[in-house]
Order: C-alpha cells, then structure tokens, then sequence
C-alpha cells in the first residue's frame, strides 16, 4: 500500500465536496423535524433532485438552472408528502418510504435518455485573498458555490432557529403542536412551509452528486445518501453546527475508504465500501446511547385540530 | 372550506374500500403517464392487467409467475406486517432476504455434489437462520441502545448488498465458472433445488411456505395473545406495559419473525427462479414488500390478495415493456404511487369529510 | 350601572351531534371576577374559545366596550385586550420561560429587555419567575405563573381563567387569590371558570352557571350556599355517597422504602415511599400534578419493577413481579390516563375488557384467547356500571369521558381485587357518575379490599378515604387519619413539610 499517495490537502478539499450533498440535506431535514415532522423520503427526493437537475443542466447548458430547476422538483415531490401527512393525516413513516419509492421509479423514468452523458459542471470559485494562503487556501478557499452555499446554509439556519421569531415559532410546533394551536399559530402552514423547505434542500443536494460531484448520471446514484443525512441528524441532536460535523465527518470517512481502496489497501474492497454504512450504524448506537437528547416533542406526531 | 372532522371509531367499510379506491385511482394516474409516455393509456392498462391472466398469447407463460412473483412478496409483507402493526418500522428487509439467500446458498453449496434429501430442509433453516441474526442486529441495538430500527435496518441493506458483491464473485463463485462472476447453478443441483410442488403452476416450495404463513398469521392475530399484544404494543405503548407485555420481547418477536421470513424469501428465490447467487439475484422485492404489507391492510389475507395483485404488475410490466416499449421504471413509478394513493384515501377511515363556511382555526 | 366591558348576546355554537352552548347572555364589568360555573360538558370550555377566538359562534354577538366584538384568532382577541390562562397549559417544555412568553406576545420585544420586564412583572405581582428556566423543569404552580405573566405583560382588560387551582395546593391557591384580586383592584375583569364552589364563593362577584350548554343563572355567589349552587349546575339533587366505617382487617399491601428513578428526563423519581393498606381500608392519596402519582400507580401496578422487599402483597414480595402476575394474585389498578394508558382507543370494549382481565377471568388458555369470554366480561361491565354504549363492539374512543372511565374502573372492580390503586377516578367525569364511581370505591372496601385512591381532589379525598397521605416531588408524607385533618395541615403536608407532619403524626400514634 503506498500511502503517500495520499495528499491531505487534496484530501481534506475532496471531503468537502464529498460531504456537500449529505450537508445540504441534512439542514433541509433537520429544518423539517424541528417543526416536527419525519420525512423519511429524502433519499428520494434527492434522487429526483438529482435527475431533474442533470437533466436541466444538458439541456440548458446551465448548471445553475439545473440546481434550480432540481430545488423545485425536490420541493413539488416534497409537497405531495405534505398534503399527505398535514392535510390528509397519513403517518409520516410509511408516507416517507413511500415518497422514496415514488423518487426512485421516476428518477429512472425520468433517466433513461441521459444515462452515459456528461454535464456541464460548476465553476470553481476562488475567493479572492483567501484562496491565496498556502495550504488552507486551495483546500477550503477554492471550491464550487455549492460548497460555500452550503456552508452559508448552515450559518443561516443556525441564526435563524436561535435569534429570530419565525425561528421561534418553528421551534414551538416542533415541540408541541396543540400549545402552538392554541396560541393561534398555523400549525399546519409553518410545516408545510418547513417540508418544502426540506425537499429543495434535497432535490439541491441531489442535483450537486449528479451535476458536481459525478458529474454523470446514473440509476440510483444517491447510493443511501438521503438515509445517511437523515442518521446526520440524529447524530447532530438537531442543532446545525453539529450536522455540518457529522457530514464533513461522514465525508472524511468516505474519501478516505475511496483513496485507500486506490492506494491499494490490504482491506478487502467490500469492507470498504461497508464502511460508510457501518460507521454510520455505529455513530447511530453511540448517539443513542447517550440518549436522545434534543429530539422535538412532537417529531413525527400527527396534528389534528379538534374542537 | 373542506374540513376533516374525527370519526367516532374507524370505519369498516373504508377499512375494506380504500385499498380497492386506491387501485383504480392509480389506474387513472398511471394511464395519464402512460399517456404522456405515448402509449395508449386504456391498452397499457389492459396488457399489464388483463392480459397476463387471462390473454390466450401470454397466460400459459405468464399465469404460473403469478405465484412465482407473489410468493417471497407475501412471505416477506407477513413478516413485515407483525413488526408495522407493533410500531416497529424494520425497512431493512431486503437486506435480511439477501443474506438468507446467501446463507441458504451457502449451505447448498457446502454439500455439493452430494445428493440428500437433508439438504434442502437444512438450507431453508440457515436462510431463515440468516435472515433472522441480520434482523436481531437492529433489534440489540433498539432494545440495548434505543437506536433507531429504521435508520439501522436500512443501513443494512447496503452492507448486505456490498457483501453480496463479494461472495458472489469470491466465496460463492462457481469454481467452474470459467471466472464468470456468479455461484453454481442450484436449479442443476437436485438436491439443493427449490422446484415446484405442483408441476405448471408456479407453486414452488417457497409459496407453499408464504401460505402457511398467511394462515399462520391469521389465526395470530385473530386467536392468540401474542398476536393482541403485538397490537396493543403498536396502538398504545403505555397500555400494552399496563398489560404486561415486555416491549423489548415484541421488538425481538416482530424483528426476528421478520428477518427469518425474508431470510427465508431470499433462499428460495436463489434456489429456485433465480437459480444462482449473483451479484444482483436480488430484485428489491424486500422494498416492494412494503407496499404490499399497507395495501393489504397489515392483515394476512389483505397481505395475500395484494401479493398477487403486486405479483401481477410486475408481470404486466414485463409484458408491457416487451409489447408497448413502457419502460421497467414506469411500473416501479406505479407501484409507488399506489402506496401513495392508498395512504391518501385512508383518510376516510378516520375521517369524515365535511363542507363547512369559514370554521376559524 | 355602567357600560358592561365584554357584553355576549345569544351565542350558540354546535357541533355534529352535540349542541355545546345555545343562547347564552350575560355581562362582564371592569374589575369584575366572574365565574363561570358548570359540570364537564357543561359548554365552559366552547364558550370561553369564543371570546378567546378559537371557535366562531354559529350565531349570537359580542360586544366589547359597547363596540362589535369579533375575534377571527387568538392574535385578535389578544390585540383586543383578552388573555387566557389555560387549563392544560400551551407551554413549550423545552423552551424557556421568556421565549415561551414571547410566543404568547404580539409584539415580543428582544429576549433581554422581555427577561427584564418578567422579572419586574412577576416580583410585582407576587408570583416570581426566571425568565431562563426551562419550562419543562418547572412545578405545576410555576409553570401557571408563567402562563399568568405571559397574559399580564399584554396589559389584558379581560383575563380568562380555565380552572386555575386543579393544580396549586391550598398554600398557592392564596398566592393566586391575592394577584387576582390585586388585578381586580387595578381594573382588569376576570373571567374565572372553575366547578369548587367554596373558591368562588369566597373570590368571585358575580357567577353565571351553565348546564347542557345554557345558561342556568345569574347570581351573586357570595349570598348563594353552596347546595344551591351545585344544584344550579347539576340540576338535580345529588346522591352523597355513604359507607359505614369498620374495623379494618390484616395488612394487605406493604410498601417499604420504595425508591425509583423517573423513567424520562420530566418525570419524577420515587424517594423512600413506605405505607401500608389494611383489608377494608381507603388509603386517599393528595398531592399536585406531577409529584410522582403516575410513578406510584406504575411501582404498584408492575408496570415498573423495584428493589426486591419494596413491595409485598400479604407478606409476599412482589416487587419483581410484572403486572399479570400481581394480577393474578390480585393487585389490580385503574391509570389516569383513560386513553392510551387504561383503555386502547382504536380497540373495542371486548377487547379492552381483554386488555386487563385476561388471567383473572379465564380469557386465556394456553395462549389462545376466549372471545365470548371477553365480551360477555365487557357487557357484564356494561351493565353493572351504567356505561352509556351501543355495545361491546364500540370503540373505547366512541365513549364519552365519564363513560369510558366507569368501564374502567368497572372493569377492575368486577374483578374482584384484593387491592386496588385508582388514579384521578373521577377526572373530568359529571357528578353523578363520579358519585357512582366513589360509591362503587367504598362498596368494595366494605367487601374487604384495600384500597389506594390516588387524587388531586381533595374533597374526593375527603369524603372517601380513612386515612390521608400527600406525595410531594416523589416523597410520601406521614399517613393521617382523615378525621380531624384540617385544610391548613393538608396543604402542609401537599407542599412537603415533611418533618412537621411526620412528628405530629408520630405523637398522633
């Protein structure tokens, strides 16, 4: 095995890429139960993302238009869960599951036609004077927007949640929806609000794997993605810096299984490509161990509004 | 303004009505994309379910796959269904259907070339064996950790699948395979071979199993105190412990029959239809058997009809790919939305539609 | 007389199958406490969300200050100058105290000058509160003045009290009474909903009494006796529920130094509980929400196992024992919560008779179950009980409260126990039926059983039990006799003066 061909800085900036789409979704999701909602469907939502914003991106040329157009499609397939669970009071559970499985037959009908093309993909972005510092700056100053969104995601939640009102009232129906109802605020509303929010999360993070990251398409590349940031965040106890963590984390665990099944390991590949799922299984009993604290009260509870 | 008003107690008839509701509503919507598709809406809906049973063409062929198809979709939707009635979401059981096709394989293959009638018995007991440790993996965690069942059992899968890649082309590969990836042949094997009981009908031993589950459940639920303390677990937590029931021995029960019903789906799969292990043997029956446990009501005669009702679009969906060129992602589009129909409708169980002016709140 | 502040004219609101208030008027002044007096179901509750904006009334007006009053949300109502303190609180727990008042306020300012504003506002009203305190790691009391604070800071003209004291001891009921009336003084009407006559007889001005969702009458409580008053609301003559104290036989449950701890992070731990209950006996058990009655009935039931000797039927310990088994050896227990805890709402009566009388009446052999057992069980309590139900095959859910409770409580009387741990038996249940449920209590005492009444009801404790203890933040206090137990003393021993009434009780024995 030759390690040195393992370079950190190539290391830790392919990690961010890596960890960009489990990032993005994670704060979608992670948005969507503080209000108290389980969406289980962000593997599908991301696969659909993933589609819709290749196939936007070889159309137009534009790989902005496509992560646009891949935010739309994620929040339409996202709307339809909560029709589904806010109005008509389905259980979150299986509707979620279901979502995925509607996300993964139309991602592969929608796909058929692009399988084996390559897309345009995003620029990289220097930014300027930073990007300049030997080391850090080409490996964390000179990534695609995607990457900085991300990031900027993250910051604006975090500050959202803590400081403003609207931040507030989310938090409140998260907790308990028959106090929020019974101080007037539109229980239903916000969630649907925060679902959609959720779903362009994930079509974005979706569209990033197939636009970015690949940059190709094909069936099922999401791979569990969705899956991982749904256990992101419950790892990160539902507070944002910590779900920015948990991805770079699972990022870091990703690249390096790749660069070393490249340096040529003597770990078997299969428990390689395990890895990513296995530490994520162990991250999971960890967390629980320590019990779930910051969980939202309400998470996954049906709301009905009685008399 | 439309308003949803609580019902007194559930109904009984949309309890029966909403899975059929669902299936025409999903006709509806699948003949639209069909439509948008090119095809003619009212043939494709025809050739996918008219056609495999009943067409002179293709009924010979296709009537006995009914059963083939339908057959590890009960077995695996049984077992699902004791774990959703108990609030216990195990969404991992493809995994546990591939590792019970890889450990009764397995064992065929261990006795090769030796003819036994012991065989075949011993290899649907390490499939099951193997389903059901896959499962108890989740179920420790939940009960020991309080980890989440569904996260974990679903991480499995993955773990399962990558495990699968590797026996398929190392451990299991067939020696005389001239390096093809793949394991022998168990259909070549008499004595590790899952055939048909009844000759031309698609009954294989592995449907035959998926029936006296059927009937095993039922008399469960219906009869047998175990079966009322999985519900009262899933319908109340708090007054299944007033009950006495140990919550931690349901979550064992329901994963562990779960896993061993899978394990034993994915064994006869690969020794039979299938024939051989190989990398992608596996055809996400786990997944769809989700569909199939709600649209059958989580009840184990529901479970049956909508085994073959699913069995039958997969059927259909072949034939419709082959005559009208639908593609094969366009009946797993169908089979997702028919899930979200049924929960869509089910509201009506529970509810009451009503038309009021302007309630505030 | 001057110009009513809140003036309602005819108001009527109906639901499917239920008419909840029809017709009703009254008028409510500027520095006026008016109570708001009715049985459960009496139309309180749909009244007061339609001046609070929750529910529109089919028909009927309000008027306030002489001006059309039409509240379309809370928002409103709250712009208007009308506050409500709820009876199960619209509390976040894991908030804190300032953003769980922020969220009740139109205009919240920014969480430091709001914290400082609370701390002033509490102080003033004699009700101090940290405006940083998780809500959830509040007391029963605490968490009430925070719903008051949230509603004083609006500067409210209206302020709608939802049953206040179900869950102050009588030490804090003053506390409350002298804010109120420090309100009253400064102008503020009070809207004041409650069902104890005495409290209103002392605090209020004026009471409006409600019944089937009219309006009964008008009057001034302070020159109404209380009999006069519950007959008002009750509309009939109430049947006293009556027992002939006996001697009381041997010790039929022994608890010894039970300690356990809270099983979530808001429960409550149990710390060295040690009583005993004899044949024949009532032992009443006081005490505020959410000072370890749940954990007690589940310690007792088996729902949570202890350490060995802490628990023993007739010398026998049971302490490891699961509830089947302690029913079997007849230890049964009816839970507060009727839905989801007692009872299966989804589940029919035979299937909830099933849920708790499987070993003691034969419904299971060898694993399998015996339907028609089951059912007939269940009518059996039907009929015994007077539970209003098209039959066996009805959802719990179908039932009404009141109902649905003397199916449980029936269902473990009939089986006949040896002991009996009730919590809250008669809960938001209307008086008659809660005189049957106590009556039924005190029949099967008579018959020999032991009997562990756990409630926040202090008359209900009064008038059954034989002796009296109080839980505090998961402490019992020192067992009493009932006779001779003042008010005062009670609410010591509910607000955990520990050594006074242990030593008192000790000279007392």
């Amino acid at each position: 095995m030759d390690l040195s061909s393992i370079n950190p800085v190539l290391l830790i900036a392919s990690l961010m890429v890596s960890a960009t789409p489990i990032l993005l979704a994670a704060i979608g999701e992670l948005v969507v139960e503080k209000s108290g909602v389980l969406n289980l469907g962000v593997e599908g939502m991301m696969i659909t993302g993933a589609i819709c914003g290749f196939a936007i991106g070889v159309n137009t040329g534009s790989p902005v238009l496509g992560f646009m157009f891949a935010a739309l499609c994620g929040a339409l397939l996202s709307l339809a869960f909560g029709i589904l669970t806010q109005y008509l009071l389905s259980n979150q559970v299986a509707t979620g599951l279901g979502l995925t499985l509607v996300g993964l037959g139309l991602s592969s009908l929608i796909g058929k036609p692009y399988e084996g093309i390559k897309s345009p993909t995003l620029q990289k972005m220097e930014l300027p004077i930073l990007s300049d510092i030997p080391i850090f700056g080409p490996m964390l100053f000179s990534h695609d927007p995607m990457v900085y969104l991300s990031v900027a995601l993250i910051a604006a939640t975090w500050a959202v949640l803590k400081y403003t009102r609207v931040g507030l009232v989310l938090r409140a129906v998260g907790e308990s929806h028959d106090a929020a109802h019974a101080l007037g605020y539109k229980v239903v509303r916000i969630r649907i609000m925060a679902i959609l929010f959720g779903g362009a999360c994930a079509g974005m993070a979706g569209a990033y794997i197939s636009l970015v990251r690949v940059p190709q398409w094909t069936e099922g590349m999401t791979a569990g993605a969705g899956w991982i940031a749904l256990a992101i965040v419950v790892f990160a106890s539902w507070k944002p810096w910590r779900v920015m963590i948990g991805a770079y984390l699972f990022g870091g665990v990703t690249v390096l299984q790749l660069n070393l099944q490249a340096a040529g390991a003597k770990v078997p590949i299969e428990v390689l490509s395990m890895s990513p799922y296995l530490i994520t299984i162990l991250v999971l009993v960890i967390i629980s161990a320590r019990g779930n604290h910051g969980a939202p009260a309400a998470l996954g509870k049906i709301f009905h509004a009685s008399r | 303004m439309i308003r949803l008003e609580k019902r007194a107690q559930p109904s009984q008839f949309w309890t029966l009505a909403t899975p059929f509701l669902a299936v025409i509503l999903t006709m509806i919507a699948g003949g639209i994309m069909f439509a948008a598709l090119g095809s003619d809406p009212f043939e494709a809906i025809r050739v996918i379910f008219w056609d495999p049973l009943f067409s002179e063409q293709f009924s010979a062929y296709s009537r006995p796959q009914l059963l083939v198809k339908a057959g590890p979709l009960i077995l695996i939707a049984i077992g699902l269904s004791l774990g959703f009635r108990a609030g216990i979401w195990n969404i991992g059981a493809e995994g546990q259907y591939i590792i019970g096709a890889i450990c009764g394989a397995g064992m065929g293959l261990a006795f090769y070339p030796t003819e036994s009638f012991i065989i075949f018995p011993l290899m649907i007991m390490a499939g099951a064996l193997g389903g059901w440790a896959w499962a108890m993996i989740p179920a420790v965690l939940k009960t020991r950790f309080g980890t989440n069942e569904i996260l974990v059992s679903l991480m499995l899968v993955y773990v399962a699948e990558a495990w699968l890649a590797s026996v398929s082309s190392g451990l299991l590969k067939n020696p005389d395979g001239m390096g093809f990836p793949g394991s022998r042949n168990l259909q070549q094997y008499p004595a590790a071979a899952n055939t048909e009981v009844i000759a031309g009908t698609g009954m294989h031993y592995g449907v035959l199993t998926a029936l006296i589950a059927v009937i095993f459940a039922y008399v469960l639920f219906s009869r047998h105190m175990l079966g009322f303390q999985i519900r009262l677990a899933g319908e109340a937590p708090r007054a299944a412990r007033f009950a006495g029931v140990n919550p931690k021995r349901i979550v064992f029960l329901c994963l562990g029959l779960a896993g061993a019903l899978a394990g034993m789906a994915g064994m006869y799969e690969v020794s039979g239809p299938a024939g051989q292990i190989t990398i992608d043997f596996n055809s996400g029956y786990g997944f769809t058997a989700i569909i199939v446990a709600f649209l059958g009501r989580l009840h184990p005669v529901g479970i049956l009809f909508a085994g073959l009702l699913m069995a039958l679009t997969y059927i259909g969906g072949e034939l419709a790919s082959l005559m009208l060129g639908i593609p094969a992602a366009a009946i797993q589009l169908f089979q997702g939305m028919l899930l979200f129909f049924l929960l869509a409708t089910d509201v009506f169980i529970n509810f009451r539609i009503r038309l009021s002016t302007g309630e505030v709140a | 007389m001057t110009q009513p502040l809140l003036s309602l004219t005819g108001l009527t609101k109906a639901y499917p199958g239920v008419i909840a208030n029809s017709d009703v008027s009254f008028d409510i002044h500027a520095g006026e406490v008016h109570a708001l007096l009715g049985e459960n179901g009496a139309g309180k509750s749909t009244l007061v969300k339609m001046i609070y904006g929750l529910v529109k009334p089919d028909t009927g007006t309000m008027k306030l200050n002489g001006a059309p009053f039409v509240p379309v949300a809370p928002s409103a109502a709250r712009l208007s100058g009308v506050a409500m303190v709820f009876q199960h609180f619209s509390l976040f727990d894991a908030l804190n105290v300032a953003e769980n008042i922020a969220l009740g306020m139109e205009n919240a300012p920014k969480q430091r000058d709001l914290a400082a504003k609370i701390t002033e506002v509490s102080h003033q009203y004699g009700l101090p509160l940290d405006p940083y305190t998780r809500v959830g790691d509040l007391s029963a009391g605490e968490r009430q003045r925070v719903e008051i604070i949230r509603c004083l800071l609006q500067n409210p003209k209206i302020l709608i009290m939802d049953e206040p004291t179900s869950v102050l001891t009588p030490q804090e009921v003053e506390i409350l009474f002298k804010t109120l009336r420090q309100l009253k003084s400064e102008g503020t009407a009070i809207l004041y909903i409650s069902h104890k006559l005495e409290e209103i007889r002392t605090l209020c001005d004026t009471a409006t009494i409600l019944r089937l969702g009219k309006k009964v009458a008008t009057c001034t409580p302070a020159e109404t006796s209380a009999k006069e008053l519950a007959e008002m609301m009750v509309g009939e003559t109430l049947h006293v529920p009556e027992r002939a104290v006996g001697d009381f036989g041997e010790v039929l449950l022994k608890v010894d130094d039970l300690s356990l701890r809270a099983p979530t992070e808001f429960g409550t731990s149990l710390k060295n509980v040690t009583f005993d209950v004899r044949a024949g006996e009532i032992l009443g058990i006081g005490g505020v929400a959410g000072n370890g009655q749940d954990e007690l009935l589940g310690a007792l039931s088996g729902e949570t196992v202890s350490t060995p000797a802490s628990v023993a039927l007739k010398g026998q310990d049971i302490s490891k024992m699961g509830p089947q088994g302690r029913r079997a050896l007849g230890v049964l227990a009816a839970p507060e919560e009727r839905l989801g805890h007692a009872a299966v709402p989804d589940m029919s009566l035979s299937e909830n008779a099933l849920l708790s009388a499987a070993v003691r009446k034969g419904m299971v052999k060898g694993g399998f179950l015996n339907w028609g057992k089951a059912k007939s069980f269940a009518d059996e309590i039907i009929k015994a009980f007077d539970v209003r139900t098209p039959g066996a095959a009805n959802a719990a859910r179908s039932l009404s409260g009141g109902n649905l409770q003397k199916f449980v409580i029936g269902r473990e009387v009939l089986q006949d126990p040896d002991v009996l741990i009730v919590n809250q038996p008669t809960w938001g249940v209307d008086a008659s039926a809660a005189a049957a449920i106590r009556q039924s209590l005190m029949d099967l005492a008579e018959k020999g059983a032991a009997i562990i009444v756990i409630s926040q009801d202090l008359d209900e404790l009064m008038e059954i039990s034989d002796h009296f203890a109080a839980l505090n933040e998961g402490r019992l206090s020192a067992i009493r006799p009932i006779q001779g137990l003042t008010v005062e003393e009670i609410g010591l021993m509910m607000g955990g003066a520990h050594d006074a009434s242990s030593t008192t009780a000790e000279s007392a024995a």
